[in-house]
């Protein structure tokens, strides 16, 4: 019984992200520190993100405590964001958003190993688990962008027009 | 509606999980797999006898109460009424108009909270734990802030048990209510209320005792229990949701500020104000769950027919060997007492190898429904310094093989993770 599904959920690979987590150091010097939770089920994950001179992303920590499926997706985001400019971070979040919600991976970007996570999308309660790190990220990006603090994010509870908080994921701008 | 009696059940023939008969959604499957449902804690199944009982309110009696002078209203009037004597017989309460009927354990225990606060000056102390549910910690957090209040807390030992040495540092006269849980819902320690209560009661606060995991699994008097206030739901005793009780007498309901306004509650009603309904009515504003109170005797039925004992003997029993499978796993953390006689029937446990999360999710593969989170304790995790932990929970219609389908789930958990 265990072939199939679960198989799918948790590949070789998303386990080895799990167990061996890249990025997963704090940071000396950063330019924005973020925090997201789901305080249902009480996965974390802290984010050090260091910026470069054009904008792109120098260095990030991923500080995960949560579920292999949470820390093994901030893993995953850890390797592939890494030199990256912000506009290409926030396409990158969009396109797995649209994987988690069912799309196909797409053949146009290359998400990395993100792909072992495509199993999740099976499993609707985990879905969130998946996103944690990338919506914590946008945040992040975002809050630097404005000059503000980063907001403490979480990827339960209900947007102001009734949808699930990580399907709006696209709309943070 | 012409089933044959179902076979009757015995200490003997809930050991073999016949009980599961009774109750129509155990027969559901989960995939490929029968559903082993272990997560009564959180909310236990109904009897078919509850949901039979439900149908029939909504089909022969549904009315509103208390208001109608017809023939159906008169009728619903009596079955919500005669849940509250059925109740009140159940616990031993001394006095049916000391059962307040409420939406459940919560929102009893703010009925308690905000009905004390009146009474309650800047600096008056109310006694807590690092245990507590979420329910039993907010409302004292709200009324705390209204009221400049200090809110203690008793420290939980490595042990799970309630750290009993600092209650005489902590209770002194300022302390004015002491609200502690009886079973707890994560470690489940029972706690010695009686002798708490005697030792609150003595310094002058009020006792008020959450009893959500205790109904249904433990027998429950409340005089035994010595508190003046006891609190629990019937979803956690196979009655319907929405539906719960706060227990205590004429008396001392009397001392507590209406918490909602509204009908049902009121004796005259002036533009400008209002004067109360008699005890308990007046605690209970607005159309209250009579469907859920008509059906909840139905389970109080079931229970009867067992005999508190005979439920916590088969629970107790349940309990050891899943401790005993636990440990026998190695490498597991275990909270809570060590022996099962000191605990309700739960279990949570905390697999290194293993987040609760990943757990929860191929247990489910095996049709094994487990608790995976903070079950709504997060202090509580926190002293324990764990984010999550998982919790099987008995009920009636458990039995050892559920125990073992857990088992094999968790070995194969542990198998996919790669241990």
């Amino acid at each position: 019984m265990m072939d199939g599904p679960m198989d799918a959920l948790y590949r070789e690979v998303v386990l080895d992200h799990h167990r061996h987590p890249r990025g997963a150091r704090p940071l000396d010097d950063y330019d924005v520190q973020a925090a997201g939770k789901n305080p249902s089920c009480g996965d974390e994950v802290t984010l050090q993100v260091r910026f470069g001179d054009t904008d792109r992303i120098d260095a990030v920590g991923v500080l995960s405590q949560g579920c292999a499926i949470s820390t093994s997706s901030g893993s995953m985001m850890a390797e592939l964001i890494e030199g990256r400019s912000i506009g290409e971070v926030k396409e990158l979040a969009a396109r797995f958003k649209q994987v988690m919600h069912g799309d196909e991976f797409p053949v146009d970007v290359d998400l990395g190993d993100l792909e072992a996570l495509e199993g999740v999308k099976k499993f609707p309660v985990r879905i969130k688990c998946a996103l944690l790190p990338w919506i914590t990220l946008l945040d992040a990006v975002l809050a630097h962008r404005e000059g503000r603090e980063p907001d403490p994010v979480n990827t339960e509870g209900l947007t102001d027009d009734g949808r699930p908080m990580d399907v709006t994921l696209e709309e943070r701008k | 509606m012409n089933a044959p009696d179902p076979a009757p059940l015995t200490r003997d023939t809930l050991a073999t999980g016949l009980a599961r008969d009774r109750f129509p959604l155990l027969a559901r499957r989960v995939g490929d797999q029968p559903l082993r449902y272990l997560d009564t804690a959180a909310t236990s199944q109904k009897p078919m006898a509850v949901l039979t009982a439900l149908e029939e309110y909504y089909r022969h009696t549904n009315s509103n109460v208390h208001r109608g002078l017809n023939t159906v209203a008169a009728e619903a009037t009596e079955a919500y009424e005669h849940c509250r004597s059925r109740v009140a017989a159940w616990v031993n309460a001394p006095d049916p108009r000391g059962v307040v009927i409420t939406r459940g354990t919560t929102s009893a225990l703010n009925q308690v909270a905000r009905g004390l606060a009146h009474h309650l000056q800047p600096g008056d102390r109310v006694l807590l734990s690092e245990m507590e549910h979420h329910a039993n910690l907010v409302p004292w957090q709200m009324v705390a802030r209204e009221r400049d209040l200090e809110l203690r807390f008793l420290p939980v030992t490595d042990q799970g048990t309630l750290d009993l040495d600092q209650l005489d540092v902590l209770l002194d006269e300022r302390t004015r209510v002491v609200s502690l849980v009886h079973v707890s819902n994560v470690l489940g320690t029972i706690n010695p209320i009686a002798a708490i209560a005697a030792r609150a009661q003595a310094v002058g606060a009020r006792m008020v005792v959450d009893a959500a995991q205790t109904a249904g699994h433990l027998p429950l008097d409340v005089q035994a229990l010595g508190a003046d206030y006891t609190v629990f739901s019937a979803h956690k005793a196979y009655g319907p949701m929405g539906l719960g009780f706060l227990v205590s007498t004429p008396d001392r309901l009397a001392d507590l500020e209406p918490y909602e306004g509204g009908g049902e509650m009121i004796e005259w009603v002036h533009l400008d104000h209002s004067t109360w309904a008699e005890i308990p009515h007046r605690f209970e504003a607005g159309t209250p769950n009579v469907a859920a109170a008509a059906a909840f005797p139905a389970a109080l039925d079931l229970l009867a027919e067992l005999g508190p004992e005979t439920i916590r003997c088969h629970e107790e029993a349940l309990t050891a060997y899943a401790l005993e499978r636990l440990q026998d796993l190695g490498g597991m953390t275990i909270y809570g007492p060590d022996r099962a006689a000191d605990r309700g029937g739960l279990v949570a446990f905390w697999d290194p190898e293993v987040h609760p999360h990943d757990l929860s999710t191929v247990l489910d593969q095996y049709g094994v429904a487990v608790r995976a989170g903070h079950h709504c304790a997060q202090p509580l995790h926190r002293r324990l310094g764990v984010p999550a932990t998982t919790r099987a929970s008995f009920g009636v219609y458990n039995h050892r093989a559920d125990v073992d389908a857990l088992i094999d789930g968790i070995v194969a958990a542990r198998k996919v993770f790669g241990f």
